[in-house]
């Protein structure tokens, strides 16, 4: 890791470091993350991309410590809340911090929601477990948490099942839930992807308001490169279990210093394409039990080299063209100032 | 224009809702699908937009005669097809094939490739003769750029690319007409979405084929369409060229529609003026009077609501006047300035 970053690290309020995670399956084990960091400061919005299967879902769950285990371990690296590791801290203290300061929203709100239980109850329920609130008052939170979410006639419908409401409308319950004890930061994985695009707009509407009112920081997962380019400041590209590229979102669209982030931008379909084949990235991701060796893109790369076949590429710095340090961004490919500048 | 190869006139589906075990009383019913006209030509594709539950699959279902009309017609080359039956049924639905969405669960586990790709033939011989099976089912396999050696295997052997290929190859076995694709790629990673795009634009010339294409993805089906047909609540709101559509669409639908959808490019994000719809879709059982867009429709006037506006030409100038459903059908005053 740069100097840079780790001076930056105290600003930071999640920083990811190093992070390995692999599952025991019956086939072998699936490194299914293999060295990832990131990290997110307040009021900040980091968006992490990746095909499926690309390990956004389970880095997420480790900061979250929801991973399954087994099969699932961590088998190395840091997870530093304000500077202290989640990681190593004593339980007590680390389900403190999991529970009220770092919240999840999920894609899919109806399973993450329990059918037998109201709306308001199971709203309230994190008022009367952690705040040790009467059953009467945890209801009045539920009722001003779903005005907040703009869930209309939030009174009459605090006794309501979370059947009798739309996707949209639980997706605002999720994010409702997730607020309740004003967190410093949310991890909403694919929080949308579930849901037409104009209540997808809806939500990530309600989300960046929210996010700035309380000046909150967001890691949004998603594969929507549309979704990253409105809303995200900083940019974690994932492949394969590891992070390839990361950039503020303006220099990530305007120059990828990685071929998988290149491919990717270059199969949106552009309107002088018409009637022309689209791009397409060749091959298949890779199975994670027979990740390739050297950069785990190199098969499907165009600018492949022996070198990348024989030699891992690290995340390392990325320079402009008269040799000075880009801030934030990071390239793992051999290749990235021909993939930046080339 | 070519000659219209489908044409669909107030077709119908309704899905009726019971109450009650032993004796099923009708208290009403799902207006899936109410009263949807457009023609399909030869050789295009027509792509098919709207959001969850607006009826895309429904129609696409009562095209395919897996589902029966509740009223209206279809014709194929100018024959009535939504009421036929038996032998007539089966030579007509030869030529109007599917391409599903999940290529997870849409490909039976337990046939192998070569019996899924080959399955049509079963029900249509003369299309490949016994012996030549094999012979038909690898050549599908080489067509739609799977290795013929894997006629063998099972669907879990592959990845959801190479299965949706595979539910092609099957969609192309009887040489069909028309392909009707539900979704064909939003089960697929970005990445791989671009080959099968590829891969149905370069069938579509080999074999002259017509599509009709479902999808949520925009920008997609703008790639792959020549006109695009939008539809809300059951209802078809506009029907167009594609550039009709995306550059000079006069529904507030479709304008909500196409604001709602993110870009892939960061550049002037903050200017970008969006339409946010508030509320939500209302039940296609109990739709609203009127105009079903009205709930949520900036525009609604009285009139919308005692008045179903019907899809015709505006009288508008050059590329606005195109079919819209709307009381007042106006192009967007605001454009997008980014570019
Ligand atoms: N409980 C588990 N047991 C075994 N393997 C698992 C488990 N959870 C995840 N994995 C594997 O870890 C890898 C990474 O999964 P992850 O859910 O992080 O992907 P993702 O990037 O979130 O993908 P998606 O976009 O599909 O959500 C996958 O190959 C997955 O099969
Ligand atoms: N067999 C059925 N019985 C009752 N209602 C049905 C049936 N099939 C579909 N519907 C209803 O008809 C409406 C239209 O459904 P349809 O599947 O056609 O929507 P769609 O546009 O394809 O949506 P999506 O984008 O989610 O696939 C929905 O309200 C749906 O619940
Ligand atoms: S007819 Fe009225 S309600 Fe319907 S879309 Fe037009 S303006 Fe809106
Ligand atoms: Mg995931
Ligand atoms: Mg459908």
């Amino acid at each position: 890791m740069a100097k840079s970053e780790e001076s930056a690290a105290g600003a930071a309020l999640l920083q990811v470091d190093d992070l390995q995670v692999e599952f025991v399956t019956r086939d072998g084990v699936a490194r299914a993350v293999n060295g990832v960091s990131y990290s997110v400061g307040a009021g900040e919005t980091l968006a992490v991309l990746g095909e499926s299967g690309s390990g956004k879902s389970v880095t997420a769950q480790a900061v979250m410590g929801i991973l399954d285990m087994p099969p699932g371990r961590i088998t190395g690296g840091r997870v530093l809340y304000r500077g202290q590791d989640l990681l190593t801290m004593p339980e007590e203290q680390r389900r403190r911090i999991r529970g009220r300061k770092i919240a999840m929203i999920f894609q899919d709100a109806l399973s993450a929601l329990n059918p037998v239980f109201s709306v308001g109850w199971q709203l309230g329920e994190v008022f009367r477990v952690h705040e040790g609130m009467s059953k009467k008052d945890s209801l009045r939170r539920a009722v001003e948490l779903m005005d907040r979410v703009r869930i209309p006639a939030a009174a009459q419908r605090v006794n309501d099942y979370p059947h009798q409401f739309s996707g949209g409308m639980r997706q605002r319950i999720m994010i409702a839930m997730a607020l309740a004890l004003e967190p410093d930061l949310i991890i909403a994985d694919e929080p949308t992807t579930a849901l037409d695009v104009t209540v997808q707009a809806q939500v990530m509407d309600l989300l960046a308001e929210l996010q700035a009112e309380y000046n909150m920081g967001l890691i949004l997962i998603t594969h929507d490169l549309g979704v990253v380019a409105d809303v995200a400041d900083k940019i974690a590209v994932m492949y394969a279990g590891r992070i390839v590229e990361t950039a503020p979102v303006h220099e990530l669209y305007a120059g990828p210093a990685h071929p998988y982030t290149k491919g990717l931008l270059r199969s949106i379909p552009r309107l002088d394409q018409k009637g022309q084949d689209l791009y397409a990235i060749k091959g298949l991701p890779p199975s994670l039990l027979h990740i390739p060796d050297g950069c785990a893109f190199n098969p499907r790369c165009e600018r492949a080299a022996d070198r990348c076949r024989a030699e891992l590429p690290l995340l390392q710095a990325v320079l402009d063209e008269d040799g000075a340090d880009l801030p934030g961004r990071r390239s793992a490919c051999h290749f990235w100032k021909e993939t930046l500048h080339g | 224009m070519a000659e219209p190869i489908l044409e669909v006139r107030n077709l119908v589906k309704y899905f009726p809702l019971t109450q009650g075990v032993l004796f099923k009383r009708q208290i009403g019913a799902v207006q899936a699908v109410d009263g949807i006209s457009f023609e399909l030509h030869k050789g295009e594709t027509l792509g098919i937009v709207g959001e969850s539950g607006c009826g895309k699959s429904t129609l696409a279902k009562v095209l395919m005669s897996l589902e029966r009309a509740t009223a209206g017609e279809v014709l194929f080359k100018g024959e009535e097809i939504s009421r036929l039956k038996g032998a007539a049924l089966k030579a007509v639905r030869r030529n109007i094939q599917m391409v599903f969405q999940d290529p997870y669960t849409s490909l039976n586990p337990r046939m192998t490739v070569g019996d899924i790709i080959g399955e049509p033939f079963e029900i249509h011989p003369e299309v490949a003769p016994k012996g030549d099976r094999r012979k038909a089912v690898q050549d599908l396999l080489d067509v739609v750029g799977l290795n013929p050696e894997y006629i063998n295997r099972y669907p879990h052997q592959f990845s959801g690319g190479q299965r949706q290929r595979i539910g092609i190859a099957r969609g192309l076995a009887l040489k069909p007409e028309i392909i009707i694709c539900d979704e064909p790629v939003s089960a697929l990673d970005v990445s791989v979405q671009a080959q099968v795009i590829n891969l149905l634009e370069q069938l579509q010339g080999e074999f002259d084929l017509s599509y009709m294409f479902i999808a949520h993805d925009l920008s997609i089906v703008r790639h792959i369409s020549d006109r695009v047909g939008v539809m809300y609540l059951g209802k078809m709101v506009e029907i167009g060229s594609d550039e009709q559509i995306y550059e000079h669409a006069t529904h507030p639908y479709t304008q909500a529609l196409l604001s709602a959808v993110p870009v892939p490019d960061p550049t002037g994000r903050e200017g970008r003026e969006r339409i946010i719809l508030s509320g939500d879709i209302p039940s296609p059982a109990n739709p609203p009077s009127g105009c079903r867009f009205r709930t949520r429709c900036w525009k609604a006037e009285e009139r919308c609501s005692t008045e179903l506006p019907l899809l015709a030409v505006p009288s508008l100038e050059g590329p606005a006047a195109h079919e819209s459903a709307c009381h007042f059908a106006a192009e967007r005053e605001v454009e997008q300035s980014a570019a």
